[in-house]
């Protein structure tokens, strides 16, 4: 091996073969997802929606609803452009191809067990991570190996200089690795059913641990990385200040594992983390912003391009959410305010705020500007089609929270009011008569957002009708001039 | 720090890679850590004791059929909570708990003290169909589990895997297992698990705790 290969090498290419695959599973995950998601808010309007049927009741299904969405959508939108964005930044082809692939398949394939075993009743019951402990060891031996191939690719990258989009990837690969693990340490008793080791306090604390990291490397730093790449690409502007990326990205990773037990709020929780755990809470909302601006002041000299750029709206809408959810969920950890929202729709509500709002929408721009790279179109197929998507999901959302911010906030004020004798005004049954009506608005809004959805799978679908017919040409990889002294010496370009 | 000091991290993966290891892992360990060694020096009181075979199979049903989506067994340290649903809960009543039934949302009533406050016969009705005993509730029918028998044999299995995690329970009380829950629905073991729920190991005032005999009751 030397460096002088010259003009004999083959050109290499990027490989976004396996970005296709994920980028597809994103979408139908997408659908699957948000229409489970319709169908248990639509239950909580309409119980009699059950049918009786143990696999379609609310109970069994809402599990269905976060997993599919979580690591079904997010899963496959992160998984996508992870490996799309290493290679882009690193001006290298992926590392070991085959594995990489064996990615998609491993991951497809524990979703699809989930999504088939929980509603069936076989499920540990933990919040976001309900799959029993076989799928569970599925879904680390899939990661450990998409872990591989995201370091190989970087290990090999041609440009030294790590961009830091990329690191946040890291970060949530590491992470969710991590949490993972550490949560599902359990005991089988059968195939079907396992105990975990801890129990009560410690599970709790266990819980919240893993739950709440779990938004902060799933929906935050896996779709800040998200954000790192493309914002910067569709405002056509360089980051507005890369050294204050730096800063919020230690800020951010160090600081939420630390936020966990806002959770347990005036529960049977040692009082002391209750208390550390609003402290960080509210720490947090510096790098929380810190990132939101960078990402808005990146458009400063391109705001035009939202008159003309549905991708563009979807990400400035995406980064405004994040700041008004970060700013929330701040709030919502100090004791006094908690006490009122806990148990609520109103965290329901901040959920899907930080969900629908940031998540979705950084993901379904980011989405329309890499899909016709990847599928070696020059643009989407419908422009109007975006421009639709966009009204349905930006309405969706705030239908969908605001109907949810007045339940949750109706419901925490009944649970507490007292007469003047002090005996309590309201029975519980009347806090959800009260609110019954708001479920039927969060359906509505909830349906606007999954046909948003499927005007995007037809959009997809005509865009990728090139790729489909196998006429897509790959993309070369631009090979750097070699900086001086660089040390290892960059790759020879191969195929 | 001179910022070349920092690109050495920006430009070597393996360093940012452990660096971001160490850091995501800080918090974790202070928060938890602690946790296990309290859990550790905290044995539950005598008068909490593990399920019995019945209560057991009731409270593994109330998890399989996700119960705790809607349903919190956390009463919190607050006045309109304590005034609602009695005593706020503490930690040693959850040691038994795997996983934890806190909870994060209330779409129905906290239930951690729900034992005793109805009878067997409404909570039969309640679980077979909501809407016949309270009209304006949401809440689903499970009518499949008065069709469903216990199997004694998993139930003992899953004793001993209990066992091996530290949950008291004898060979006897294991041998036991299959005769207690034998010819029993998954609707009897359910209800006798809900109306365990929070009655013998509510934490006594100074004055019940004189006159009560406490101890070796079931949870």
């Amino acid at each position: 091996m030397g460096i002088n290969g010259g003009m004999m090498t083959k050109t290499e290419y990027y490989d976004d073969h396996v970005v296709r695959l994920f980028l597809l599973t994103t979408v139908l995950w997408g659908i699957v997802g948000m229409l489970v998601g319709v169908y248990v808010a639509a239950e909580l309007a309409w119980p009699v929606l059950n049918f009786e049927i143990p696999w379609l009741t609310f109970s069994r299904l809402r599990p269905d609803h976060t997993f599919g969405v979580i690591f079904g959508f997010c899963g496959s939108a992160l998984m996508a452009t992870c490996y799309y964005v290493v290679q882009r930044t690193g001006h290298v082809r992926l590392a070991w191809g085959r594995l990489a692939e064996f990615t998609f398949w491993g991951w497809q394939a524990a979703c699809i067990l989930s999504m088939v075993t929980i509603p069936l009743g076989i499920t540990q019951s933990k919040e976001y991570a309900e799959p029993e402990w076989f799928i569970d060891i599925l879904i680390a031996v899939v990661w450990v190996c998409f872990g591989a191939v995201f370091f190989a690719t970087l290990a090999r990258r041609r440009i030294r200089h790590i961009y830091v989009a990329v690191w946040y990837y890291g970060a949530f690969i590491i992470a969710v690795g991590l949490l993972h693990i550490v949560n599902n340490i359990a005991i089988p008793v059968s195939l079907t059913k396992s105990y975990q080791i801890y129990s009560g306090v410690v599970d709790a604390m266990v819980q919240w641990w893993y739950g709440h990291n779990a938004v902060a490397f799933i929906f935050t730093a896996g779709f800040l990385g998200m954000m790192y790449y493309f914002v910067p690409r569709q405002a056509q502007q360089p980051l507005w200040s890369y050294r204050f990326s730096i800063v919020n990205f230690w800020a951010l990773i160090s600081i939420y594992m630390w936020a966990g037990s806002h959770h347990l709020m005036y529960t049977a929780l040692p009082d002391w983390v209750q208390s550390v755990g609003m402290a960080f809470s509210l720490v947090l909302l510096m790098p929380s912003w810190g990132s939101a601006v960078n990402g808005l002041f990146t458009f400063n000299g391109s705001w035009h391009r939202l008159r003309t750029d549905p991708a563009a709206k979807f990400m400035v809408l995406a980064l405004v959410f994040y700041a008004a959810a970060t700013f929330e969920g701040s709030m919502m950890a100090i004791k006094t305010v908690n006490s009122l929202s806990h148990y609520t729709d109103w965290t329901v509500a901040h959920v899907h705020s930080g969900t629908l709002g940031w998540v979705a929408m950084i993901t379904i721009g980011s989405l329309y500007a890499m899909a016709p790279r990847a599928l070696g179109r020059p643009a989407m197929h419908s422009h109007k089609a975006m421009e639709l998507h966009f009204w349905l999901h930006a309405s969706g959302a705030l239908l969908y929270v605001i109907a949810m911010w007045i339940a949750g906030v109706t419901e925490g004020l009944m649970w507490r009011a007292t007469q003047p004798d002090g005996s309590l005004t309201y029975p519980f049954i009347d806090s959800l008569i009260a609110i019954k009506p708001l479920y039927v608005v969060r359906w509505l809004g909830g349906m606007l957002i999954w046909t948003g959805m499927l005007v995007m799978a037809w959009n997809l679908w005509h865009t990728a009708a090139d790729a489909r017919r196998k006429i897509i040409l790959p993309v070369p990889v631009p090979i750097p001039d070699p900086e001086a002294h660089q040390t290892p010496p960059p790759l020879p370009a191969a195929g | 720090m001179a910022y070349r000091h920092f690109e050495f991290i920006e430009k070597h993966a393996w360093t940012l890679g452990i660096l971001t290891a160490v850091m995501v892992s800080l918090g974790g360990l202070a928060e938890i850590t602690p946790l296990f060694a309290e859990a550790r020096q905290v044995r539950p009181p005598e008068n909490i004791r593990p399920y019995d075979p019945l209560r057991l199979a009731g409270h593994d049903i109330y998890v399989r059929e996700g119960c705790y989506l809607c349903h919190s067994q956390m009463i919190r340290a607050l006045r309109f909570e304590t005034q609602r649903y009695g005593h706020f809960s503490a930690a040693d009543e959850s040691v038994y708990d795997r996983p934890f039934q806190w909870g994060s949302k209330r779409t129905g009533p906290d239930l951690a003290r729900i034992g005793g406050k109805y009878s067997d016969e409404w909570q039969r009705a309640h679980l077979l169909d909501p809407r016949s005993v309270v009209p304006q509730s949401n809440m689903p029918a499970y009518p499949w589990l008065s069709q469903e028998k216990l199997d004694g044999g998993d139930v003992a299995a899953r004793m001993r895997v209990l066992r091996q995690l530290g949950d008291p329970y004898s060979d006897a009380d294991i041998a036991a297992a299959p005769a207690a829950v034998d010819g029993k629905t998954e609707l009897e073991a359910l209800i006798a698990y809900l109306q365990g729920l929070g009655i013998a190991n509510e934490p006594q005032t100074a004055a019940t705790a004189a006159s009560a005999p406490a101890a070796g009751v079931s949870p």
